[in-house]
């Protein structure tokens, strides 16, 4: 129990003191946590649920275009400021940029939880590979329907409100960088918390088998939907976040990026190894690095790069990285794994 | 009219999807861009000065060894693991293709234009474009053909029967890996004989292929696996519909109109079964 303390204040520090150790990268780490509240969210139901879902990406983009909505309407009419596009005839003073901001966190949180969980009830009938079609259609049809609707800008995109002029660009940097840190410990105790309970067993349940979930008196569909709601209000956040961070938003390139984003955030989950708290972490990370890697060296190429790397995920490492060391590795890996899972069981009694 | 015609293109590369779908358990993310693939097979022609309509015959035998190696490099390892592996394997292949397209081919919209006329009918109150005839009338050919090879020959047969109940075939001789490649090169090759005539009939852009693998997507679930009648009807149906939606909501609507009935008719289903507590298998 001890070590563990010292593992997570270890984290917690190193991740207070990452943008002032690395000040370059400010941004790179920011969209890092984005990335690992996606993957470590996508794993509650994609993981542990077994219900593999492309559609996550439905709430991101959905959050991502509330937040910058609320906080440009809140003080200004949404219809002019998006008509006047790139050359700004109105702006935030800092006040109404962080008032905005957090409003607009809120109901991007909020708002794509209520609507996981009335389209809950009729998607997530749907099993196995019809359940990731049907998600895969959601998250693009609400792209395309998204870049037909003018009060968002259509098919020109829509311009964030611009950070403040306070601090320039440091200042913009280690806001938005504090601001996912944070989301990601809400996340993570979120997830480790509900991962200590019997919710979480009920949900490997449903994965396992479902027939026999429900004949047991586990009233399933609750469940699925309330761990897809959890997975949304999370994926809205983060959304929303990232939205500030681009300081543009483009129905499919940015938002409703189905093609980039929302087979990402499945990609780092099985990379990592789905089904574990901390495999979607390290997934996540490992993938960024590569990713930026391969935007870096290989311009142009990304794609053909993101394209092999998918096909070699999935064929040669199923399991993740975290599965691939418990078979490599049983023994040091029993150390690094009971652990979590120990921690685990003792909360549970 | 129009939407028929559509239609017709739309079931060829459903029943490839069918096929592979019935056979193998995988569904290929990557139809659309095979088909896409395909269109430039019969444009690069057109390009050369050869009649595009050639490529109905030429881009199947190739898009048939394309469909091979890719078997052969990745389906063939995720054939039998879980159904979601496939999915997400195909999606890769389908980012890859997009991109390698976008980079061979330009980013641009093309079009091989066969300078067939247009026939007037009922007073010129419809205008057929010959074209969309001529690609409505290959398709039902091949489609025809399709059948009475799968129900005569011996390869259809194997495939068949490996559809049926793969394990019992293997036990009863039938090669399943070559089984599985064929379906994979035929289904591959049907693709290839879609897209060009896509790229006579209408536009092709790398970008383009998801919105037809959705397309048959809807169109096999709409109809059933093997039931090649249905696989016609529904796609007119999407066909029509895909028209309407263009004429009454805009064009900008058009491909999130067609993602957002697969949802519809997928919900609907779904609650269809339940009320006899069964799910879509």
């Amino acid at each position: 129990m001890n070590k563990n303390v010292v593992l997570y204040a270890g984290i917690l520090i190193f991740g207070l003191a990452a943008p002032f150790i690395f000040p370059a990268f400010k941004v790179q780490l920011s969209i890092l946590c984005v990335l690992i509240i996606l993957a470590a969210t996508w794993n509650i139901q994609g993981g542990e649920m077994g219900y593999n879902s492309f559609g996550n990406i439905l709430f991101y983009g959905l959050g991502m275009y509330l937040c910058a909505s609320v906080q440009v309407g809140m003080f200004f009419p949404l219809a002019e400021w998006t008509e006047s596009g790139g050359e700004k005839t109105f702006v935030h003073t800092s006040a109404q940029f962080f008032q905005g901001m957090a409003v607009g966190l809120v109901v991007a949180a909020i708002v794509p939880t209520i609507v996981a969980g009335l389209i809950g009830y009729s998607i997530l009938g749907l099993r196995g590979h019809y359940f990731a079609i049907c998600t895969l259609g959601l998250g693009v049809a609400a792209g395309e329907i998204s870049g037909g609707i003018e009060i968002i800008g259509a098919g020109q995109g829509f311009t964030t409100p611009p950070f403040p002029n306070i601090g320039g660009l440091e200042a913009r940097g280690e806001f938005f960088y504090f601001l996912s840190f944070f989301a990601l410990v809400l996340a993570f105790i979120t997830i480790r918390a509900i991962y200590s309970t019997r919710f979480k067993l009920i949900l490997n349940a449903i994965r396992d088998n479902e027939d026999k979930a429900e004949a047991m008196g586990i009233e399933t569909m609750k469940y699925k939907i309330i761990g897809w709601m959890i997975s949304a209000f999370f994926c809205g956040l983060a959304g929303g976040i990232m939205g500030g961070l681009v300081g543009y938003i483009d129905s499919t390139d940015v938002a409703f990026d189905g093609r980039e984003m929302g087979v990402f955030m499945v990609l780092m989950a099985i990379l990592g190894g789905k089904g574990t708290l901390w495999g979607p972490i390290i997934g996540a990370t490992v993938f960024h690095i590569f990713k930026e890697g391969f935007w870096t060296f290989f311009l142009g190429w990304q794609y053909v790069a993101l394209g092999i790397l998918i096909v070699v995920i999935v064929i040669y490492f199923p399991e993740g990285i975290m599965g691939w060391l418990r078979e490599k590795y049983p023994e040091r890996f029993g150390e690094v794994v009971d652990e979590a899972d120990r921690k685990a069981q003792v909360e549970l009694k | 009219m129009d939407g028929i015609l559509l239609g017709v293109l739309f079931a060829l590369i459903a029943y490839g999807m069918a096929l592979q779908w019935g056979v193998m358990n995988i569904i290929n993310i990557a139809q659309g861009d095979l088909v896409i693939l395909g269109g430039y097979i019969a444009y690069f022609m057109y390009l050369y000065g050869i009649h595009p309509a050639w490529g109905v015959i030429v881009s199947p035998i190739i898009m048939y060894f394309v469909g091979i190696g890719i078997y052969k490099l990745v389906i063939n390892k995720v054939v039998d693991r879980d159904l979601f592996i496939s999915i997400l394997a195909t999606f890769g292949i389908s980012i890859l293709f997009m991109q390698l397209m976008n980079f061979a081919f330009g980013a641009d919209v093309v079009l091989a234009t066969s300078g067939y006329g247009t026939t007037m009918l009922f007073d010129s109150n419809v205008v057929l474009p010959n074209s969309k005839i001529f690609s409505a009338v290959v398709s039902i050919v091949f489609a025809i053909c399709l059948v009475i090879y799968m129900k005569k020959s011996k390869l259809g047969r194997a495939i068949r029967a490996t559809a049926q109940n793969s394990r019992a075939a293997k036990i009863l001789g039938v090669d399943t890996e070559k089984v599985y490649a064929a379906t994979f090169g035929i289904n591959a090759a049907l693709c290839g004989v879609a897209g060009a005539l896509i790229s006579i009939t209408f536009t092709i852009h790398p970008y383009m292929g998801l919105p037809y693998t959705i397309r048959s997507f809807m169109i096999v679930i709409v109809a059933g696996l093997g039931n090649l009648p249905g696989v016609a009807i529904s796609g007119m149906g999407l066909g029509v519909f895909e028209e309407f939606a263009d004429y009454i909501l805009g064009t900008e609507f058009r491909i999130g109109s067609v993602f957002l009935l697969l949802v519809l008719i997928l919900v609907y289903r779904r609650f269809k079964l339940s009320r006899k507590r069964e799910y879509l298998k």
